[in-house]
């Protein structure tokens, strides 16, 4: 099993903790999907009360700080800087957004950020796209796990491009990977883990959904639906029907 | 003598001395900055009373007891019950679909529904919700007619900084996060507001544009004046509007009436609000102390029905719904 920096995770759950109409929410959302990794922006939520902070810490899960919102490697960097400081952490999820609209990430820009942060001691968890030039290029800059993206932010359109995830998966099958924005549906998850990546990270489709408890449970147990089948040997497609009780020797009427 | 101390004459200290006063009970209310301003959040809230949309992300207790705000205001200052509009840009129809699956008390605008509401924006948006039964007031006028409410019975605010400790008798806390270290649990949302003025754009009801990233409500109020607000940051720091919630709420009013781009900025502004985790408002009662707080973004919405049911357990030691021993 692929680890994340030396550290295994109880469940392939990661959940952010924007958007959800209350702390209360937030808090029964992340009990009932057992999440093991809790995300926060430090741009966004680095003043909260003590009281919001109460709460996460309660959580009792490993904290990953992200860089949610930067638009520029230094700015990532910087940002870095503070939450290793703030959260008593060296794991970033390193966000470089290129582009305003589609929140798409700047390949540049994180390649650069994350060689910095990397050679800084930093456990960089890059969000990034399913280019495997990049994922080989941050590989060498010292990332352990990539993220590479389902679908836009927040779009919840689920895996969009199949076949590009599946070849990333592929080429690089010692490193641990998280499909992480994009995700809509319980069904997206676990297409996600039966392609044999090792945890999944959203917020939208959880902290907007009409019950987010219940969303995030749902979740949950799609994720570990497919990871379970991605360790037992899917069946391949064939074109061919394959009747599943032989036909020779049955009385014919 | 007075029959029982109020502190904080925000909108919460002052329905909390109007509801005992109600009940022939004899208040006094002493704030640490006098009568109502700049200091307290009230002053920069939107006055909206809408207990309907406010539940697309409100537990049910928001809705039901802010449904009443409308009727028990009426007492005090003058409402405007004109409904709310909810638009949506055109791309994002999938948040209006959104928002009417999770809210009541509306029904669907087509443009021509939406000319008929609000000529001015007629053309401009395709598709919408209406909710009827939904009011909005003046905040400082609804303050100031509250204050003077009180006057004319002869309480006057008195400015002093105290807390329980410093005070005999029966008392209600209504400081706000002047009250955290007492209040577990309670912590600072920020919210933050711009005025603009135009003469070229008249709207008669809250305007709510629903967007993915960037939502906004627009309240006129007289004179030209049209508040903007919205954004809810989870953070503890106070000070002045920052500039990409200036830049986010202009850019969705340009969205929304593109004269709005030509519209005066008369004033911008940025508060917490205190909330507790379920962000439902209540009444703590520690002893002789009730801690009323929490009132989030529903300041004007909840404030009267949790200041009754304060002076009714004040005055009967019935306990409301809202009131939870310590």
């Amino acid at each position: 099993m692929r680890d994340f920096y030396g550290v295994t995770l109880a469940t392939p759950m990661m959940l952010g903790t924007a958007r959800y109409p209350s702390p209360a929410v937030m808090e029964k959302a992340f009990r009932e999907s057992g999440a093991s990794v809790v995300t926060v922006s430090l741009r966004r939520e680095r003043g909260a009360g003590q009281a919001f902070w109460d709460i996460v810490r309660g959580l009792g899960i490993h904290l990953l700080p992200n860089t949610a919102g930067c638009h520029s490697a230094r700015e990532a960097i910087t940002t870095a800087q503070m939450a290793r400081e703030y959260f008593q952490t060296d794991w970033i999820k390193l966000e470089v957004i290129g582009h305003a609209d589609s929140l798409q990430p700047d390949p540049f820009g994180l390649l650069e950020a994350a060689e910095v942060l990397c050679a800084d001691g930093f456990k960089v968890f890059p969000y990034t796209t399913e280019d495997q030039v990049l994922a080989a290029k941050l590989i060498d800059a010292g990332c352990r796990v990539l993220m590479p993206w389902g679908a836009p932010i927040g779009s919840g359109m689920g895996l969009n491009n199949i076949h590009g995830l599946r070849s990333l998966r592929a080429a690089f099958p010692d490193v641990a990977m998280v499909i992480d924005a994009g995700l809509g549906l319980p069904s997206h998850a676990a297409q996600a883990m039966e392609l044999g990546f090792d945890a999944i990270l959203l917020n939208t489709a959880v902290a907007e959904a009409g019950d987010p408890a219940e969303m995030a449970r749902a979740f949950a147990l799609a994720a570990q639906a497919g990871a379970l089948a991605a360790v037992s040997g899917p069946m391949g497609q064939r074109d061919m029907a394959v009747p599943s009780t032989p036909v020779i020797g049955k009385a014919w009427l | 003598m007075a029959d029982v101390t109020i502190i904080g004459a925000g909108v919460a200290g002052l329905w909390a001395a109007y509801a005992c006063l109600k009940r022939g009970l004899r208040p006094r209310i002493i704030d640490r900055a006098g009568t109502p301003g700049p200091h307290g959040c009230s002053w920069w809230a939107g006055g909206m009373l809408a207990a309907d949309c406010e539940g697309a992300i409100c537990e049910p207790q928001v809705i039901t007891h802010g449904r009443n705000a409308t009727a028990l205001w009426q007492e005090v200052t003058r409402v405007t019950s004109r409904g709310t509009l909810v638009l949506a840009p055109s791309r994002d129809g999938v948040e209006l679909d959104r928002f009417a699956a999770r809210t009541c008390g509306h029904t669907g605008c087509d443009s021509a529904k939406i000319t008929a509401l609000e000529p001015d924006l007629g053309g401009l948006h395709r598709r919408g919700l209406f909710f009827a039964q939904e009011a909005h007031l003046n905040p400082r006028q609804a303050l100031s007619d509250l204050t003077q409410k009180l006057l004319s019975s002869g309480i006057l605010v008195e400015t002093g900084t105290v807390t329980p400790d410093d005070i005999e008798g029966p008392v209600i806390d209504c400081r706000g996060m002047a009250a955290e270290r007492d209040l577990s649990g309670l912590r600072g949302v920020r919210g933050e507001m711009v005025v603009l003025r135009s003469d070229e754009i008249v709207l008669t009801r809250p305007i709510r544009l629903l967007h993915p990233r960037h939502p906004l409500y627009v309240v006129p109020r007289e004179g030209g004046l049209f508040m903007l607000g919205a954004t809810q940051i989870e953070t503890a720091s106070r000070g002045p509007i920052r500039a990409r919630s200036v830049l986010e709420l202009l850019s969705t009013a340009y969205a929304l009436d593109p004269r709005f781009a030509e519209a005066e900025v008369i004033e911008m502004g940025a508060d917490l609000r205190p909330a507790f985790c379920d962000h439902v408002p209540r009444v703590i009662r520690r002893g002789r102390v009730l801690y009323l707080n929490g009132l989030f973004r529903h300041g004007f919405l909840m404030a009267p029905t949790l200041a009754e049911q304060a002076a009714e357990c004040l005055l009967t030691g019935k306990t409301g719904d809202l009131i939870h021993e310590n």
